[in-house]
């Protein structure tokens, strides 16, 4: 391959593109982020409550300067559900205590958590150990969003396969097309076989799902650049679906091998424990590696941008600028990659799960 | 720390949606999707073997027309050698016959010839016999016509004589 077929390979292409993009969009976020801490500025800064703050979830949707998003605040507790709308709760300045005053008890807001709390303030501890929140929360409304978008694509893709039978695919649906068809090949068939078909939905929602999510979270503008695919809750509940998966689907050799391996007798003691925190340790990891990969990369980000509050000066932004483009770019790369893997080393367990031994 | 603590509530959510999103996408993208590719493939992989069928097919042909021509050149070879072969035979044998039959009519003719002139000699013989005859006695009657002249005649004749 020379020179000139590497520069017009389309993959190359594509890649350049989407590092275009992602300094585009990269450039606005700085400039947010400048704004916004220029009140902050006057206290002294601390990057790991902003950093955290970003990446944890929030009970409103913040979009610009003052302005947010409230969100419905949904709260089961043990008289009855409460529901109202997050604007009630929310600070609007520094240090101010909002106490909002609902049907059973008083709430307020503390570092994101709803607390129970009586007239005088204090926390009614007993009443916020029972406080289940199920509020509509950032993450829960731009997960649904994500949803909506991954709707309206494969709507309109599906459309197109119905409407173009038997005709090469064309406009977005020859862009979904590859995509599907990578999951497929090179993730559902190898690893598990001719059983795949069963699997494909699960495995396409996955990686289309944390795909979209890993993507719309590195936008910085409103729509996106929460952390939904760091959240620790959505990884945890993945991953729990490919645990139940795996061994809903596991066939005798699978149950064979854990509880009855062909090993001496006296080796069960050792093996059987083992492989029975396997079939948790594999989900974990999963749960882990997503979570960690994800929030790691928003905390890279938001730390070099953080750079500029800590110095405290315009002029090492060039170089949080640099960073920030490399890092974005980077976490393009990982977005994909940890779309491909998690759906990947799920097909992986319910391949060994599936398979069919023949001694 | 709060990160790695997850929430009821985002876990309850994810929950309802993931699984409400896996079954609407199953229902009305992938399984459509997947249809029409896994149908699309079949068709390529079908059309791709017929061509490849037909091809063999053609080639089949193909040596089987060589090889039929093969034979009929064979067979024309054959037929034109065997009628040159008889053509050959039905000329000497018709050459033969001519030589056979023109020497018996030769021989024929000959004979004939032969009859026929003995007739005739005999005939011509004849002829010259009357005809010597009837002049003789022309000229006899001729001569004796009158007293004189036979008397010449006798002298003559008596000249002639020679004792």
């Amino acid at each position: 391959m020379n020179n000139k077929s590497i520069l017009n390979s389309k993959k190359i292409k594509n890649f350049l593109k989407y590092a275009v993009l992602l300094m585009v969009c990269a450039f606005p976020a700085l400039s947010f982020a400048q704004e916004k801490d220029t009140t902050a500025e006057v206290k002294k800064f601390s990057p790991k409550e902003v950093i955290l703050e970003h990446i944890a979830d929030s009970h409103s949707w913040h979009m610009i300067g003052k302005f947010s998003l409230p969100l419905p605040v949904i709260l089961y507790t043990d008289k009855g559900l409460e529901v109202f709308s997050s604007a009630k709760i929310e600070r609007h300045e520094e240090g101010e205590t909002v106490i909002y005053k609902g049907k059973y008890y008083n709430y307020k807001l503390d570092h994101n958590k709803i607390l129970a709390v009586d007239d005088a303030g204090q926390v009614n501890e007993q009443a916020t150990h029972k406080l289940w929140d199920f509020s509509i929360t950032r993450n829960v409304a731009s997960m649904w969003m994500a949803m909506i978008i991954l709707l309206l694509v494969f709507f309109s893709v599906s459309s197109s396969y119905k409407n173009r039978v038997g005709k090469a695919p064309k406009g977005f649906q020859s862009l979904i097309e590859p995509v599907i068809l990578f999951v497929r090949d090179d993730v559902a068939i190898p690893n598990i076989g001719a059983k795949h078909v069963k699997y494909m939905p699960l495995l396409l929602t996955m990686f289309f799902f944390i795909l979209i999510n890993n993507l719309l979270g590195l936008v910085p503008l409103f729509p996106g650049g929460y952390n939904l695919t760091g959240n620790i809750a959505v990884t945890l509940v993945l991953s729990v679906i490919t645990l139940i998966v795996v061994n809903a689907s596991g066939n005798k050799y699978y149950w064979k091998h854990i509880f009855a391996p062909d090993i001496p007798l006296w080796l069960y003691i050792i093996m059987v424990p083992v492989e029975m925190i396997g079939i948790i340790s594999r989900p974990f990891a999963l749960m882990i590696r997503l979570f960690a990969n994800i929030t790691a990369g928003h905390i890279i980000v938001l730390s070099l941008i953080s750079l500029i509050f800590i110095f405290n000066t315009l002029w090492i932004s060039p170089v949080s600028v640099v960073f920030v483009v490399f890092m974005d770019v980077i976490e393009l790369l990982v977005a994909f990659l940890q779309a491909f893997i998690f759906t990947m080393l799920s097909a992986l367990f319910i391949g060994m799960a599936v398979e069919e031994h023949h001694h | 720390m709060e990160l790695v603590k997850p929430e009821i509530g985002l876990v309850f959510w994810t929950t309802i949606s993931f699984l409400i999103l896996l079954f609407i996408l199953g229902k009305f993208a992938w399984k459509p999707i997947l249809g029409a590719i896994t149908d699309r493939e079949r068709f390529i992989e079908d059309a791709l073997l017929k061509a490849e069928a037909a091809k063999e097919e053609m080639s089949r042909l193909t040596t089987e027309n060589d090889a039929l021509l093969k034979q009929a050149r064979a067979e024309r070879d054959v037929i034109l050698h065997e009628a040159k072969k008889v053509k050959d035979q039905i000329i000497s044998d018709a050459k033969e016959a001519a030589h056979t039959e023109g020497a018996r009519m030769i021989e024929m003719a000959r004979v004939e010839i032969n009859n026929q002139k003995a007739i005739a000699m005999a005939d011509v013989k004849n002829q010259v016999a009357s005809l010597s005859l009837e002049i003789a006695e022309k000229v006899l009657k001729l001569q004796l016509a009158d007293q004189e002249k036979q008397d010449e005649l006798v002298s003559q004749l008596l000249k002639e004589v020679k004792l």
